[in-house]
């Protein structure tokens, strides 16, 4: 009984921006639904804030809305589109929350949506911790036992329920400031004397500790049969007590007797059972004590998660696209397994490697947070690893990562030991030096509980890198089934045998091959688009009758499914490990140009191998990036730049910066998302810079390395512009104005396609700029070009000939795909057999892109933009006017703007004109403004109401500003900390807004389009909800 | 310290009958002299190593294991299948002795090397796998690396094929044992061919009283107890070699309820009238679907088998997920379960005499707990009988 026909229309739900927790693996799993969904005939109509998503692209659903993911423009959308049933199981977890709002308010009821793939109360079971635990109980199943206490006495009386050692967490406090883990009855009262204190509603959460047992995942599979499968069984090495999502983690399990594996197993699927997950997969997590065999079921996720990506990715077995088809009304026999083509997908994946995964961090982007790991998630990302053995895969694993900074391993064997105690980034660093220093594997199992197994495997490691890659590199399938089968699905991994013979399980038709280097694990800088480009390429060397070759090892991404590419090489993206692909693939040519900064890196050694590099010349890319010879050639066109110079040391960049002239933009040279960018106003300024910047050891400041200084045009209207070209001629995709002025990252910055406030006259001066600079690099392919514009003048700021961050955005705006377009002229194309229309930029409708920064998760660090890219990702709206649109993107970003209440303005000195006329603007929409004394003065010196005036923090008496924030008394913040005044006074308000989650605008101009957007809002209701087929069909009729 | 590395890395190798050779290292017995010789299998289980090899189904047989790190969690004596280790020889990629893991009584490879069982590690497994898939199991052995070609391929040669091998004499014990305390429940005697102790253990814990009589024995010694039921039991070898246990079988099908596990399905089978194949390369693992076409459901198995039921019509693959019929000796039976990998007769019930039989292992041991259920059917029907 396959495919139900009672379903025409399906809707599916992505999950919004990339936030921490969050990332490209719902991608991957959204782009499997809807193939497999309008595969098997049904319409699927798609919600997605996120436009760097491969799933929003139009061709993968029939109607695509990229509008925010709440129950408003949903409701809406499902009252346009009408669909029969609601797919929630595949966005993560803003989708199950989404889909349980409607539920609730009683849309899916009013329009007959029906739920599949996990019903409401399912749902429920599996997300209300009460629920949960009840549920738990029924079916017979432990879990730690917890309560929540207000006084000393319920503590008590608690913790002789729980029994010791005690996990005690206040509620509301930031970083779990004021808990601890309690071990004696002396030291948990003292614990939660402190922690009733540190709560700001004296409440205190108290969990049976089960830190130090092993963590396990199972991902478990379930048919409307009842037919259940663990897909992948996958072990923390990290013990309980760190985020799965910050462990690193092996797949199969590796510690567990085959006995109690067994019992884990009928465990997951009571779990299943039990919650009522009715069709598709779940992922089970569970606590093991190995000494007692005890199990406790720690949470279960009833929809795929980023373990199911990783199982996916790591077994082969493709648990989204199963999912998709388990919610119709297959069963799981009734599917074919794509990799043998011959078994069916009622089977459990037998495999015959181990598959590491690594956390990566990017604390390096928040000053000041703390570092440590713990239950609460901080990666940005992740990268994967096949080896034939746990050392071969750790140690890929370990190289995938590409860390921008090596770890300080400084220290004595006694040091780097008592450093493993607290869980930090770079645990496993210190881990192998400890090691490498003498230290035995009982004595870091002391401290870290990691299982002797592990360490031991990695002592190991320590002490001999290089012995697990002794012999010979063999290129084999990840086939399901551990060779019983013949794999027909062409995915790869290397594994080193000693033996001599390389046997490659490879199979290479007689089509030429372009091989597509991929991004690497998502950090801040270098995201989700530059998948979204790579699986373009992918697409495109396919369609050109190529065979398209990928080489990636980011387990979160559309690129590393195997169904995108012809061959996909799950490797690291170092220059030893492409070339040994390069050397199996004799490819036409190498694509480095759609990965970031991943292959930009390896283009030069690669064309040193004599590998052909396709598109835009390795030196025309050094050209943009080498500041000299791009200032000459900027000169020789004639074409503006802020004026700039390169340092060498400290005493360099102090004799330049006058000659330069303040304020400043300084920055160590080849950059990722401006990493230790900053603007300095002062002499003073610089030489903190460059001191806090130095390199650490004796000749620190002194041995610094290049150092960029550019003038930074303060005020000045930024603008990004993405832009094709096949070396004879120039198209212009998009021209985006920043909505933040210069001095805030691009990747940060809020923009605005086509731009609002420039004339005919300055468009064409870029235009014309574009074309000049593309040109006369050489570009084959694309080209994103920066700029500002600063008292009426045009200045260069930046130049890169490969794809940007904007290049997905840009491609929704207009209904052109940018990545695919220049991937047809790297591989020989001319612009003019593209069909591309003579003009990009639309007129109907407008589009904002906004940036979501992840500082709910870094207590410590300050809310503020800069220089430094610091978002995780970025979100889209699109309506018929810029007022909506940023509305409309705000809404996506998570900081809906208010229709009324409080504003609390604060601004620095040369703001203070311009924000009295936001004041002007909210008051007369009824908003009740309240200011700083000084920012007050200033606008009731221009005739404009304040009804409160608060103190500074810290001073008077009066009602104290953050008190305020925090009391929930505030709806909207503007403040600007931008200018050479003291940047410190916003921090705190800034991370009261962040912990209650209230808007908190930073720049002056995007206050001025808040307020817009809330004017409009106030006129005209809930916006019109957009699909971007309707946009781009109106596009179409309009040309 | 690796164990390989404490023998100081003596090299060994696998040699195959048809000469293919895979260079390692000696972990186990014996070291650079040790070498033992049988039929070359792989068993794709990821977990189960110790009930793998103390499994006597694999008698005769070296056994490959396809994940590579073996002997993570040592040894210990709940997962004995039996009193000793059948296989041969171990064939791993990454051999580890861990002796000091949880539970762990003594390091996996300590104790190969006490019980002088032959072992290599740092083979190219997975080449060799595909090596068996593409050609067929074949007689092999694992050697020491000082070891001259052409001995070793004579060893090999001098090995018995499986084919026609039996094997049942060699593991069935002398005596017949009963275990259990009979809390209520049935008298069930076995012939043990290589009984798996998770049989037993499964029998024992329904309140059955099991005795386990030597594969030789008599139609009339069997039923001398009264018994309710006859249990045929797992067991290594061919099927067709063991003629006189399908006598002996003739004489108590349709006297009293009859049911068969792995080799007892095939004899069982054979009693009746049906014939069995030798499998390309047998099924060993933990993951191969099959389906109960009673409920419709499908079970993760346990398999160790390589040899297979024929179908109603001969036939090797069954096309359908229907309850064909075959007529044997008996009377009908039926297909109950079916392999969704390869289609083959993973189970029967004979309709019209009391009996049912299944090619794997609901026992687990190692494997998935999904298939229990068959015991609790098994003791539903003698108690229907009775």
């Amino acid at each position: 009984m396959p495919r139900r026909d009672d379903l025409q229309r399906i809707l599916i739900l992505g999950s919004g921006p990339i936030v921490i927790g969050q990332a490209a693996e719902f991608d991957y799993s959204g782009v499997q639904a809807c193939k497999v969904l309008r595969e098997e005939g049904y319409e699927v109509v798609l919600v997605n804030s996120n436009p760097a998503t491969i799933m929003t692209d139009p061709e993968f659903a029939d109607a695509t809305y990229v509008e925010p993911l709440l129950p408003g423009p949903v409701r809406q959308i499902i009252a346009k589109e009408r669909p029969d049933a609601l797919l929630p199981t595949l966005g993560g977890q803003t989708a199950l929350n989404l889909a349980k709002a409607l539920h609730e308010d009683g849309t899916l009821a009013e329009f007959g949506v029906e739920l599949i793939g996990a019903r409401y109360e399912a749902i429920c079971r599996a997300e209300d911790r009460d629920e949960f635990r009840t549920t738990m109980q029924q079916a017979g199943l432990k879990m730690p036992r917890s309560a929540i206490a207000t006084t000393a006495q319920e503590a008590d009386d608690a913790m002789i329920d729980i029994g010791l050692p005690i996990i005690v967490r206040p509620a509301y406090t930031l970083g779990g400031r004021g808990g601890g883990i309690a071990r004696t009855p002396e030291e948990f009262r003292e614990i939660v004397h402190g922690g009733l204190d540190a709560s700001p509603i004296s409440q205190i959460l108290l969990d049976e500790s089960v830190i130090g047992w092993g963590e396990f995942e199972l991902e478990v599979m379930r048919d409307r049969n009842d037919n259940c499968v663990i897909v992948c069984s996958i072990e923390n090495v990290d013990p309980m007590g760190v985020h799965t999502g910050d462990s690193v983690t092996v797949a199969p399990q590796q510690t567990l007797p085959d006995r109690l594996y067994q019992r884990l197993r009928d465990q997951a699927f009571a779990v299943i059972r039990a919650v009522g997950v009715e069709t598709g997969g779940s992922n089970v997590q569970f606590a093991v004590n190995p000494e007692t065999e005890e199990i406790m079921v720690i949470e279960m996720n009833p929809r795929v998660s980023r373990s199911s990506a990783l199982a996916s990715k790591a077994t082969g077995f493709p648990i989204a696209k199963i999912a998709a088809r388990l919610a119709v009304g297959y069963a799981l026999e009734e599917i074919d397994n794509d990799i043998t083509r011959l078994t069916p997908a009622s089977f459990e994946p037998a495999i015959d490697y181990v598959v590491v995964k690594w956390p990566r961090f990017a604390f390096e982007k928040f000053a000041g947070s703390d570092q440590r790991l713990s239950t609460h998630m901080k990666s940005v990302g992740e990268a994967m690893a096949f080896g034939r053995t746990f050392q071969q895969a750790f140690a890929k694993a370990m190289r995938s990562r590409e860390l921008d900074a090596a770890a300080d391993l400084h220290g004595t064997r006694a040091e780097l030991v008592a450093r493993l105690e607290r869980p930090s980034s770079e645990r496993y660093d210190v881990l192998l030096a400890a090691f490498r220093a003498g230290a035995g594997c009982e004595e870091v199992q002391r401290v870290t509980h990691i299982d002797m197994w592990f360490l031991r495997e990695l002592r190991q490691l320590a002490l001999h890198p290089e012995a697990p890659f002794a012999g010979t590199r063999s290129y084999r399938a990840v086939d399901t089934c551990a060779a019983e089968f013949a794999a027909e699905t062409p995915y790869f991994y290397s594994g080193w045998e000693r033996d001599g013979e390389a046997r490659h399980e490879v199979r290479r038709g007689e089509r030429p091959s372009v091989v597509i280097l991929g991004a690497g694990p998502n950090r801040i800088g270098q995201g989700i688009e530059f998948d979204y480009c790579c699986v373009h390429a992918a697409m495109t060397v396919r369609a050109s009758g190529r065979d398209a070759v990928m080489v990636n090892c980011n387990p979160e991404t559309v690129s590393t499914d195997y169904d995108t590419s012809d061959r996909l090489y799950f490797e690291p993206l170092t220059l030893e490990d492409v070339l040994a692909v390069v050397e199996i693939e004799q490819p036409e040519g190498v694509i480095v140009q759609f990965g970031g900064q991943t292959p930009l890196k390896l283009a030069a050694g690669l064309q040193e191998q004599g590998v052909p590099i396709l598109g835009t010349s390795v030196d025309a890319i050094d050209l943009a990036e080498d500041r000299g010879r791009f200032g000459d050639l900027l000169d020789r066109l004639g074409f503006k730049a802020p004026p700039y110079a390169t340092a060498h040391g400290v005493d360099e960049a102090l004799a330049a910066c006058t000659r330069v002239g303040f304020p400043l933009l300084v920055r160590p040279s080849y950059v990722l998302g401006g990493r230790a960018m900053e603007i300095v106003y002062d002499e003073a300024g610089l030489a903190d810079y460059l001191r806090r910047t130095a390199p650490p050891g004796p000749s620190g400041a002194a041995t610094l390395r290049e150092i960029f200084l550019d003038r930074f045009l303060e005020n000045a209207i930024e603008l990004d512009v993405d832009a094709l070209c096949d070396g004879h001629g120039v198209w212009i995709g998009g021209i985006m104005q920043h909505v933040e002025e210069a001095g805030i990252h691009s990747g940060d910055s809020a923009c605005v396609l086509p731009p609002h406030s420039l004339g005919p006259e300055m468009l064409e001066e870029i235009r014309a700029t574009t074309r000049g600079i593309a040109l006369a690099l050489g570009t084959l392919g694309l080209i994103n070009i920066q700029f500002a514009v600063h008292n009426g003048e045009l200045y260069v700021i930046e130049a890169n000939p490969r794809a940007s961050r904007t290049v997905p955005f840009v491609s929704k705006a207009i209904g052109v795909a940018l990545a695919k377009m220049a991937c047809r002229i790297m591989l020989g194309e001319r612009i003019e057999d593209l069909g591309l229309p003579s003009e990009a930029m639309p007129t109907e409708h407008v589009c904002v892109k906004e940036a979501v920064l992840p500082f709910d998760r870094f207590a410590g660090s300050d809310a503020l933009l800069g220089p430094e890219m610091r978002s995780t990702g970025e979100v889209m709206g699109i309506a018929r006017d810029f007022p909506t649109a940023f509305a409309k993107a705000q809404a996506a970003a998570g900081a809906k703007l208010p229709r009324g209440g409080t504003v609390f303005i604060t601004v620095t000195d040369a703001d203070k004109a311009g924000a009295s006329g936001i004041a002007a603007l909210l008051g007369d929409l009824g908003f009740r403004i309240v200011a700083t004394a000084g920012t007050a003065r200033a606008i009731r010196g221009m005739g404009v109401r304040v009804d409160a005036v608060l103190e500074k923090i810290g001073g008077g008496d009066g009602q104290n500003v953050s008190d305020c924030i925090e009391a929930g008394e505030v709806d909207l913040i503007i403040n600007t900390p931008t200018g050479s005044g003291a940047r410190a006074d916003g921090w705190q308000i800034r991370r009261a807004a962040v912990a209650r989650g209230i808007p908190c605008i930073t720049t002056l101009s995007g206050g001025h389009a808040a307020a817009r957007a809330i004017a409009s809002a106030r006129n005209s209701g809930e916006p019109i909800v957009l699909s971007l087929q309707e946009i781009h069909r109106e596009r179409t009729r309009a040309l | 310290m690796s164990p390989a590395g404490r023998q100081g890395r003596a090299s060994a190798f696998v040699l195959l009958e048809d000469g293919t050779r895979f260079d390692g290292v000696a972990c186990g017995a014996g070291g650079r002299d040790g070498f033992a010789t049988g039929e070359v299998v792989f068993t794709t289980g990821m977990s189960g190593y110790q009930e793998s090899v103390t499994d006597a189904s694999f008698a005769n047989q070296i056994i490959t294991f396809t994940y590579p790190h073996i002997g993570n969690y040592g040894v210990s004596a709940e997962a004995m299948e039996s009193e000793r280790i059948w296989a041969r020889a171990v064939i791993m990629r990454a051999a580890m002795n861990t002796e000091d893991a949880p539970g762990a009584e003594r390091g996996w490879l300590d104790w190969l090397t006490d019980c002088g069982v032959p072992a290599i590690s740092e083979v190219d497994t997975r080449a060799l796998v595909r090596h068996i898939r593409e050609a067929g199991s074949m007689r092999g052995g694992v050697f020491g690396g000082s070891t001259e070609m052409d001995e070793a391929m004579a060893a090999v040669r001098a090995e018995t094929p499986m084919a026609g091998l039996d094997l049942a004499r060699v593991v069935t014990p002398r005596e017949t044992t009963v275990h259990g305390a009979g809390g209520g429940g049935p008298r069930i005697a076995a012939i043990d061919t290589g009984i798996k102790l998770s049989i037993v253990r499964q029998l024992v814990q329904r309140g059955a009283l099991v005795e386990l009589h030597p594969c030789t024995t008599s139609a009339a010694d069997l039923l001398a107890s009264d018994p309710d039921a006859i249990f045929l039991a797992n067991g290594p070898g061919d099927p067709a070699a063991l003629d006189y246990v399908v006598d002996t079988l003739r004489k108590v099908v349709g006297v009293k309820p009859t049911f068969g596990i792995c080799l007892g399905h095939q004899l069982l089978c054979r009693a009746v009238g049906l014939q069995t194949y030798k499998l390309a390369f047998g099924h060993r693992g933990a993951n191969h679907p099959v389906k109960d076409l009673q409920t419709q459901k499908i079970e993760i198995t346990s398999q160790n088998h390589g040899f297979a039921v024929l179908g109603p019509d001969g036939e090797r693959p069954i096309a359908s997920d229907e309850p064909v019929r075959w007529t044997t000796d008996f009377g009908d039976a039926q297909l109950s379960h079916i392999n969704l990998y390869d289609r083959t007769v993973e189970g029967l019930t004979l309709l019209d005499v009391p009996g049912a039989t299944v090619q794997y292992h609901p026992e687990a041991g190692p494997g998935p707990n999904d298939s229990l259920y068959l015991f609790d059917r098994f003791l539903d029907q003698i108690a229907a009988v009775a």
